[in-house]
């Protein structure tokens, strides 16, 4: 864990300050008449000043008490600050599409193996294909087309209407449902298609194991053999696989929180990025490669725990 | 009887599989489009024509115009040179990358594989689309800084199976008896132990290319992939989100484009790992 954790600040710090071009730069190139003097004090402010392996100590140091330093943006905040009042949609999100995942693929990939080759299961297989090709950004646009362009019944951007403070308190929560449909659905479409694959596969190699045979041959059920016996067995490397996909599904959240203007993690991410704010880009590259460590921890937890045969070292 | 040489068994596998045989023929047919863009496309895509903006698709523009009159036709058939460039470019150098360390890892173990494997592991949490934005923002955004960075940031993928394939090769009796008389290890690696690993290379390299056109145009979607005027299918659709409310077409058509391609080289991918070796087929 901490070595990870280490070689996690150690690239995301790298990948910052070893490309050319200076912060300072926007500032300075923007304003023909700074001074070589005023560029320096500018840098000597931001510590650019200094040699990089000082400035990653120091980086670090401080990022063990949580201080990532300040925005280089007009604002000044501090990154933390900006990076935790955006968090919580991000995660809001990306944990209602992850339900959303389990819950359809799962069922998916269950069924199309209880009856492989039916026209269920051929549907599916060429679902998933497709749905592995389908650009997410794309789907977001079409649906913004169909739902909020041509039908009109979804709001195509932001988190709120402007009427939102005086909704009462049931039209609140509508109206938070409707702006958040559509960023769920798509960011959730493209784990919708690895999910159920994998379950149909796994399903598949766990019905043709010799104790589904003996329970079949007992004369059990179809419908126990099935959800009974050969189901708990067949969802345990899924956990696996959930917890692989937090990376992917955060990465996404650059591209729908862009896409429906929802000011989270990923949009402020996307405006850094465009603004060249080093310290926030920062920030969120560390931010999101822990959250993916703590995604593959609890799936590596939950692993052990619903397995009988890992027991975790003492 | 012909010989049952492993190639023909391939191509005999191959051929029975109908969608590999579709997705083969997808992919030629983008070759095509790309190679012969100068001549099939029926206009000039920088003929910048704003009278007629917006046009909806008609018997002149099969794919209607963009906002500054442009056909939009012409300009998907020259953004698929974008990515096929950019999906073979990106993949190679994730090839190479991947299988230079994963064969080092692999055939050296001890340290050297617990350096590269923990640098794998390392890379793996990283939200890849963080690391690829923040690094294209730093450098300018264009199309050969595109191509690099998607590289480096894929070929965790390939270093595993590479290493796999050469911790089980590494100990059969072809590779022992080369090292038995005497042959160095980089002629092991090269010529005894490589050539053998390249088939599953092979079938990640497919589905890689898919994967790496679906990236550069999400970048360029954003803004900070291939930029204007070059066309290419990401940077359409973001015509297409500006116009959002009067032109359908711009969004429809090249985001078709996009996954009708990575259908295709998916399919294929697909397919060359069945016929290669039918027992890892995930049923």
């Amino acid at each position: 864990m901490i070595p990870l954790l280490l070689g996690i600040t150690l690239i995301s710090f790298m990948v910052i300050h070893l490309a050319p071009g200076a912060p300072t730069g926007l500032q300075t190139d923007l304003n023909p008449k700074i001074t070589a003097e005023a560029r320096a004090r500018l840098e000597k402010i931001y510590g650019l000043d200094k040699p990089l392996h000082t400035q990653y100590l120091l980086w670090l140091k401080r990022l063990i008490v949580l201080d990532l330093g300040n925005s280089f943006s007009m604002d000044g905040r501090p990154v933390t600050d900006k990076i935790i009042e955006r968090i919580p949609i991000t995660i809001l999100i990306n944990a209602l599409s992850m339900f959303l995942i389990i819950l359809i693929a799962v069922p998916i990939g269950v069924i199309s193996a209880s009856y492989q080759d039916s026209f269920f299961d051929k549907f599916t297989t060429v679902f998933v294909f497709v749905g592995f090709a389908v650009p997410t950004f794309w789907l977001a646009l079409l649906l913004m087309i169909l739902f909020g362009v041509n039908l009109g019944w979804l709001p195509i951007s932001g988190l709120k209407s402007l009427n939102y403070e005086y909704l009462p308190a049931f039209g609140m929560i509508m109206d938070r449902a409707k702006h958040l449909i559509l960023p769920i659905f798509v960011s959730a479409f493209g784990g919708l298609a690895g999910l159920s694959r994998y379950t149909r596969s796994n399903m598949l190699e766990v019905i043709r194991q010799d104790d589904i045979m003996t329970a079949r041959s007992k004369g059990l059920k179809e419908r126990v053999v099935i959800f009974k016996h050969a189901l708990r067995n067949a969802l345990l490397p899924v956990i696996t696989i959930l917890g692989l996909s937090v990376p992917g599904l955060i990465g996404g959240s650059v591209i729908f929180e862009t896409i429906f203007a929802i000011p989270g993690m990923g949009q402020l991410f996307y405006m850094s990025v465009m603004a060249r704010d080093y310290p926030v880009i920062m920030g969120i590259l560390v931010i999101g490669a822990v959250l993916t460590l703590l995604g593959n921890l609890i799936a590596d937890i939950s692993y052990a725990l619903a397995d009988p045969r890992i027991k975790i070292a003492k | 009887m012909e010989r049952e040489t492993p190639g023909r068994l391939f191509w005999h596998r191959f051929r029975r599989n109908r969608l590999a045989i579709t997705g083969a023929m997808i992919v030629i047919l983008l070759f095509f489009f790309a190679a012969l863009a100068p001549y099939i496309s029926p206009y000039d895509i920088g003929d910048i024509n704003t009278k007629n903006a917006l046009q909806a698709p008609s018997r002149d523009h099969l794919l209607g115009t963009d906002q500054l009159g442009r056909d939009v036709l012409s300009r998907m058939i020259w953004g698929s040179r974008i990515s096929l460039l950019v999906g073979f470019v990106a993949v190679g150098i994730a090839i190479v990358i991947g299988t230079f360390l994963g064969a080092l890892a692999g055939f050296y173990g001890k340290w050297v594989d617990n350096v590269i494997m923990r640098f794998v592991d390392i890379m793996l949490c990283f939200p890849t689309f963080f690391l690829i934005l923040a690094v294209i923002a730093i450098l300018e955004p264009n199309i050969w800084n595109i191509m690099i960075v998607i590289g480096v940031t894929s070929w965790m993928g390939v270093t595993r199976l590479v290493r796999a394939e050469f911790l089980s090769l590494k100990e059969r009796d072809f590779v022992r008896a080369a090292s038995a008389t005497g042959a160095k290890n980089s002629r092991i690696i090269f010529l005894h132990i490589l050539p053998n690993a390249l088939s599953p290379i092979w079938v990640s390299a497919t589905l890689g290319v898919a994967a790496a056109i679906l990236t550069e145009s999400a970048l360029s979607f954003l803004g900070i992939g291939v930029q204007p005027p070059t066309p290419s299918w990401g940077n359409i659709l973001t015509a297409g989100k500006d116009n959002i409310e009067i032109a359908w077409w711009l969004s429809l058509y090249p985001g078709l484009a996009i996954l009708i391609t990575v259908l295709g080289y998916n399919l294929l991918g697909e397919g060359i790992r069945d016929a290669i070796d039918p027992r890892l087929t995930a049923s």
